[in-house]
């Protein structure tokens, strides 16, 4: 229980990781990219080629992948993001759908389907832990990777408070026509925010190489883990998507300890749909004045026609204050 | 109280759809009498290949009455394909009889769309699409937990060898054509009636038609459940013709990939143009489809470039650069000319 509930968390530190580059671009550009797990595991591929084809060592091409990602990220976010943001909502989800198979088909053709992993070019890491107590380890790999995650987000928090870079972007994400108008340049902001979100993604993509197995096909529930991530944490904040990650990845830790290891994913799944329905649920019942008033309005025969009165005041006043 | 407003009537006359589109709409009934004579003058490959062209032709124009009419863009209609045909295996192990089985399981997902829509429409633009697309997964799993699909391993339809494989192309064929002129009739008539022109209302901007009394979740509701039924149908048509059930294969996500390929090649927001995209999808599948992964990165390509560039598809742009009115929606104005 306690074992699954460590490994849950250290989970949520990938996962998180992996949905900052969503939440960024969702935040900032309001901008779904449907593309976002096979970006990840593009990055994967590229760190795959560096180790297996050029045989470097792992981390120098890991190194080597991040400017290539944020050249990824550039280019994708000046010829095609761009193009699409402009109109509507329709036009980025069809046009990042659409870029999602042409990188899962892609990699298959020239990687092949053979499912491949870091994890026999990191030596000890990937199998290596500390013993806590008798019956209690934790893998050095995951530590590792939640360190990087608190530092990455840190580092990312850091920068949107403090830079100038970072104020452009938060001025954009705000309002970007009063943006602009103060003199930023807000398609450059979004392209330095795409380029960030796509060194991101590709960290993310390296990290899962080296715990897991990747295939081409991976990308698809890569998005759908970051998206709920996002949701679950609350869009738009970095340190939610942090909270997010982990209580999805406790979910899906309990939900393969306590059940079965099939739940894994259906647990996850489910505690993303219950969020999403409880906040919607509760907006209704908000704007008919919270939940204690909707009970007495429902219950209403049997309190008196005085308070009543007040009960309905007070819901209309609350409507007013959610206009 | 009605206000009459004295208009110059004289000056033109209106043309409802019906009207306008007579010719075409007798043309496409008899195409659809020549086709059901087919399986008497053609080959059994050509049966099969038009069962899976109907299939398509289905998905597409049910795609695009969720996405063209409604503006929701959803990626995980392969829930609806994948539980249709889920649905059927599961009624022909109870003992019911496949074709009956097909339409019953058909209307069971309309049943479950509709609880589905309860949540999901409360979504909205990306967040709707990956809302459903976490359905359909969830869906898949849960599927997958039934002993008879037997998890990653699947199933077949074993109850249709007992048919004569003549016999049993030839069904599915009609069953496929009837299911596709079925749905093409209703869509059409939806889009045309004020369901559809309060769903159109919704996708240009939800609250403006809501103001203007719009009822938005049901019309969005049934729009959702019938594209749902839809796809339904063509996921039970799939399975009668492949016969085996891989959960996998049936939930993979593209299928959504050909839907919206069909689409925006054909035409987004017409009725004619998800038929054409699909004719096209199906002839690129039977010549290039031995390509493989290139061959679906090269579809991925495509509809990016006719998202951006071409973003009316083939038949928006016909309609646009020819005036070509087959089956035109609403009610047209023709200006009669001065004496």
């Amino acid at each position: 229980m306690l074992d699954s509930l460590i490994q849950g968390l250290l989970l949520g530190g990938y996962y998180a990781m992996l949905a900052a580059g969503l939440s960024l671009m969702f935040g900032v550009a309001k901008f779904i990219n449907l593309a976002h797990g096979d970006l990840a595991i593009l990055g994967a591929y590229l760190v795959l080629f560096g180790v297996d084809w050029l045989g470097l060592s792992p981390w120098l091409a890991v190194l080597l992948s991040l400017p290539v990602m944020a050249l990824v990220g550039w280019l994708l976010q000046k010829f095609l993001f761009t193009r699409t943001q402009a109109a509507g909502f329709l036009l980025p989800l069809l046009v990042t759908f659409g870029l999602g198979a042409v990188l899962q088909n892609g990699l298959f053709g020239v990687f092949g389907s053979d499912t491949r992993s870091l994890a026999n070019y990191i030596g000890d890491l990937s199998w290596d832990s500390w013993q806590i107590t008798n019956e209690l380890s934790v893998g050095k790999l995951p530590v590792m990777t939640f360190a990087m995650a608190i530092v990455v987000l840190s580092g990312l928090q850091l920068m949107l408070s403090f830079t100038r870079l970072g104020r452009s972007i938060r001025a954009t994400a705000s309002d970007p026509e009063a943006a602009e108008l103060n003199g930023i340049n807000s398609h450059a902001v979004h392209r330095a925010v795409a380029v960030i979100a796509m060194v991101l993604t590709g960290l993310a993509g390296s990290l899962l190489a080296m715990r897991a197995q990747v295939t081409p096909y991976d990308g698809p529930m890569q998005l759908i883990f970051a998206f709920e991530a996002v949701v679950i944490g609350g869009i738009g904040s970095l340190w939610g998507t942090l909270v997010g990650g982990i209580v999805l990845g406790i979910s899906q830790s309990l939900g393969a300890t306590l059940i079965s290891s099939q739940w894994f994913q259906l647990t996850g799944h489910l505690v993303f749909l219950a969020v999403l329905s409880v906040r919607f649920y509760g907006t209704i019942v908000h704007q008919r004045g919270g939940w204690w008033i909707l009970i007495k309005q429902l219950a209403g025969p049997m309190t008196r026609w005085s308070s009543q009165a007040s009960i309905k005041a007070k819901a209309t006043k609350t409507r007013i204050k959610n206009r | 109280m009605k206000q009459f407003v004295q208009v110059n009537s004289a000056a033109f006359t209106t043309e409802r759809w019906y009207q306008v589109g007579r010719p075409a709409l007798l043309m496409g009934a008899l195409l659809l009498v020549v086709l059901a004579t087919v399986p008497f003058w053609s080959s059994g490959l050509v049966v099969d290949k038009l069962t899976t062209l109907f299939v398509y032709i289905l998905l597409a124009v049910m795609w695009n009455l969720l996405a063209g009419y409604a503006g929701l863009v959803s990626v995980g209609q392969q829930a609806f394909f994948g539980l249709g045909a889920y649905f059927a295996l599961r009624l022909v192990e109870m003992g019911m009889s496949p074709y009956p089985a097909f339409f019953v399981g058909a209307l069971g997902c309309a049943v479950i769309a509709l609880f589905i829509s309860v949540f999901a429409l409360r979504f909205k633009d990306g967040e709707f699409a990956i809302a459903m697309w976490v359905t359909a997964e969830v869906i898949r799993i849960l599927v997958m937990f039934d002993p008879i699909v037997q998890g990653e391993t699947g199933t077949s339809l074993l109850v249709m060898n007992q048919y004569e494989p003549e016999f049993r192309r030839n069904s599915n064929f009609w069953f496929g054509l009837v299911a596709m002129a079925g749905m093409l009739g209703l869509v059409l008539w939806l889009i045309n009636s004020r369901i559809g022109a309060a769903a159109q209302a919704i996708r240009d901007d939800e609250e403006a038609a809501n103001s203007v009394g719009i009822r938005v979740m049901r019309v969005k509701q049934i729009i959702f459940v019938v594209a749902a039924f839809g796809c339904a149908l063509a996921g039970a048509i799939w399975l009668a013709s492949s016969v085996t059930f891989q959960p996998r294969t049936y939930f993979g996500v593209q299928w959504t990939v050909f839907m919206l390929f069909m689409v925006l090649v054909g035409g987004l927001r017409t009725f004619e143009g998800p038929i054409i995209g699909a004719i096209a999808f199906f002839l690129l599948q039977e010549f290039l489809g031995d390509y493989g992964v290139w061959y679906l990165s090269g579809l991925g390509v495509v509809a990016i470039l006719f998202a951006l560039y071409v973003p009316n598809g083939i038949w928006g742009e016909l309609q646009q650069r020819r005036g070509l009115h087959l089956l035109p929606t609403g009610v047209r104005l023709k200006l009669m000319k001065k004496d």
